[in-house]
């Protein structure tokens, strides 16, 4: 098993939830962070005639966690749908799950993973 | 069948049978469906019902007359009272979330404080010695002025009757303290504004007790009570006397040259400037809410202006109203072309807001005295003056005014008292301040009416500048002025107040404030 920790383009989300569901990830959880990076700054903020760049990047932030041999095509969904070729795309970062379990079956392991479609 | 549904049908069938009888019931009664046959003879007094003689005719004319200003001035005061709430909007709507509860309590209870303060001594003050009530029945009991004897003249600094409101049990006296209790608490809330996101609570309170009591009501007696500058007409043929209509400098550049004093003392919120001297951005948190209140104020402001006339009976309110409205979109309208073609190139929400405000500002005075091309051209360059004012202001005097009060009442209000100076027309006013002539401006003829608006900025600003710079240094040694670092860089709403404004919401605190270098 392993954790997939992919920060994309919050304007990037709705096409990669699509492209994973199409290939049965169907569950993950999101959030949304801030960071600093290099992306080009410009500054496009203007408060009370004062022009300024805005401190932060907003991104959001996935964590999808898959069976080992989801792990390859998971990563090239991510990597095909947050991709725009520009500064600040975003990265994935992979490291392994030493065990899971699912509450409600009390199953644990690989089995915990599968999705009901592949029951 | 449920329960509900017997009820509902009841109540249906009852309600037929009501329209069915109604004409039943009342057969015999004409009713008067259009209203135009409503109100004639028989509802004047009359020592014979139907057939009142011309004196009770006369009688009722009069009494009428004095109940239209009456209704006028309360109706008025009703809608001055309600931009209490635009200024909480537009102030907590420009400041950080942070500060929320903060800065809205101050606002909130700078309506009761400022009140109260008015209702002990400040309305005595101000009007203790204004003579004779001429639109609301001429009540002429407020009639005790303090003077003094300079230059073979008289110069009232004080009215002495109407503590409490006690001897002057009088309606006319009732409307008048109501319409100017709400005129003061306008001035009270504009320092709330400067010196929001700092400002020590008990600092605040005291203060609210001074401005009611004190600062804002002996300025008020030279302008509006029959005071010294008021007679700078009668005294030394300076026009009409420094002429304010509705309070340009009474209770704009009042609450203008206050917030100036108290935020030049207070100093800058933590992170608002560099080492360098440039300013950061430090962006209010919700402009939908300081849209909203711009609005409010707008809409108070007829009864600011419109109601100044002190005479639902006096049709010039037209004018006064129109010329308001006509102010505040050439106001708003200069700011934001001016942002947008010349300065930022954004037309900046923010300052579209202040640009309407100072164009309100700009035409409380003149209103009345002004013809609307006039108005327009007044809301124009105060529209293009608040955007400078406030650069100038935060660039050059590094005073930090995180909602643009100083620029928006101080500049504004002064540059209304002399708009009128220069703009006023000459066709009303006439009999003002004991003056005959109709208030009459530099580009009418009339010379002397600027050099009266020029003492009367010059006066506000020495005293109230002066007043305040004492009472905040006096609060100041006894209270403190400013909040600990601290409680700043977190949010004065759990150290000040005790509770956050927006609990239960996770605010990034932290981002609010910006790093100074």
């Amino acid at each position: 098993m392993k954790k997939i920790e992919a920060i994309i383009r919050s304007s990037k989300f709705d096409e990669v939830k699509e492209a994973l569901h199409k290939i049965d990830i169907s569950f993950f959880s999101y959030y949304d962070v801030v960071g600093v990076g290099n992306e080009i700054k410009k500054a496009d903020h203007s408060y009370r005639g004062t022009v300024y760049d805005s401190s932060y990047i907003p991104r959001r932030a996935l964590t999808i966690v898959v069976r080992d041999v989801n792990l390859r095509k998971t990563v090239d969904c991510l990597l095909a749908a947050a991709y725009t070729g520009e500064t600040g795309d975003g990265r994935i970062f992979v490291m392994p799950v030493e065990e899971a379990w699912k509450i409600r079956t009390k199953v644990n392991g690989d089995e915990s993973l599968k999705g009901e479609s592949e029951k | 069948m449920k329960k509900i549904h017997i009820l509902l049908i009841s109540l249906f069938l009852a309600f037929s049978f009501s329209i069915l009888y109604t004409d039943i019931a009342y057969a015999g009664t004409s009713t008067d469906p259009s209203g135009a046959a409503t109100g004639n003879a028989s509802d004047i007094s009359a020592a014979k019902a139907g057939e009142p003689t011309l004196s009770e005719v006369a009688e009722q004319a009069g009494h009428n007359k004095v109940a239209i200003n009456m209704i006028w001035v309360l109706i008025a005061g009703f809608l001055v009272m309600f931009m209490q709430a635009g200024f909480a909007m537009v102030e907590g709507g420009l400041t950080r979330a942070k500060n929320i509860s903060h800065t809205m309590a101050m606002n909130f209870l700078i309506y009761p404080l400022g009140m109260i303060g008015f209702f002990i001594c400040g309305f005595a003050f101000m009007f203790g010695g204004v003579g004779p009530l001429a639109t609301l029945g001429g009540y002429a009991g407020l009639d005790q002025e303090f003077t003094i004897n300079l230059f073979g003249h008289t110069f009232g600094l004080f009215g002495t009757k109407g503590f409490f409101l006690s001897g002057v049990y009088d309606v006319a006296v009732f409307s008048l303290f109501l319409f100017q209790m709400v005129f003061m608490d306008t001035t009270a809330t504009i320092p709330t504004g400067s010196m929001a996101e700092r400002w020590k609570y008990s600092s605040f309170f005291i203060y609210g007790l001074a401005v009611g009591t004190i600062i804002y009501p002996i300025y008020g007696n030279w302008v509006w009570g029959g005071g010294w500058l008021s007679q700078l007409g009668n005294n030394f043929g300076l026009g009409n006397g420094q002429v304010d209509f509705a309070g340009s400098s009474v209770v704009h550049l009042t609450g203008g040259v206050l917030a100036f004093v108290g935020a030049k003392m207070l100093g800058p919120r933590i992170g608002k400037f560099n080492r360098d001297g440039s300013a950061n951005a430090i962006p209010g948190h919700n402009i939908p809410m300081a849209v909203i209140g711009t609005f409010i104020l707008a809409f108070g402001w007829f009864g600011f202006n419109a109601g100044s006339t002190l005479a639902g009976g006096d049709l010039r309110i037209a004018v006064v109203a129109v010329n308001t409205m006509i102010a505040s979109a050439t106001g708003a309208l200069a700011t934001v072309l001016y942002m947008w073609l010349f300065r930022t190139k954004k037309p900046d929400p923010s300052m579209m807001l202040n640009g309407m405000l100072a164009g309100l500002v700009a035409i409380t005075a003149p209103c009345a005295f002004v013809t609307v091309q006039s108005a327009a051209l007044i809301g124009l360059i105060s529209g293009v003056l608040v955007v400078e004012a406030v650069f100038f202001i935060e660039r050059y005097l590094k005073i930090d005014d995180p909602v643009g009060a100083i620029a928006v009442h101080g500049v504004n209000g002064a540059w209304g008292i002399v708009a009128l100076g220069l703009f006023a027309d000459g066709t009303y006013g006439g009999g003002l301040n004991g003056v005959a002539s109709n208030v009459t401006g530099l580009f009418y003829g009339n010379p002397s009416q600027l050099w009266a608006q020029l003492i009367g900025i010059a006066a506000n600003i020495l005293y109230v500048g002066a007043i305040g710079w004492v009472v905040f240094k006096l609060i100041d040694m006894v209270v403190g002025n400013r909040v600990p670092a601290r409680a700043e860089m977190e949010g004065l709403d759990i150290p000040e107040m005790g509770v956050e404004g927006y609990s239960g919401i996770k605010l990034d605190k932290g981002s609010e404030t910006p790093l100074s270098r």
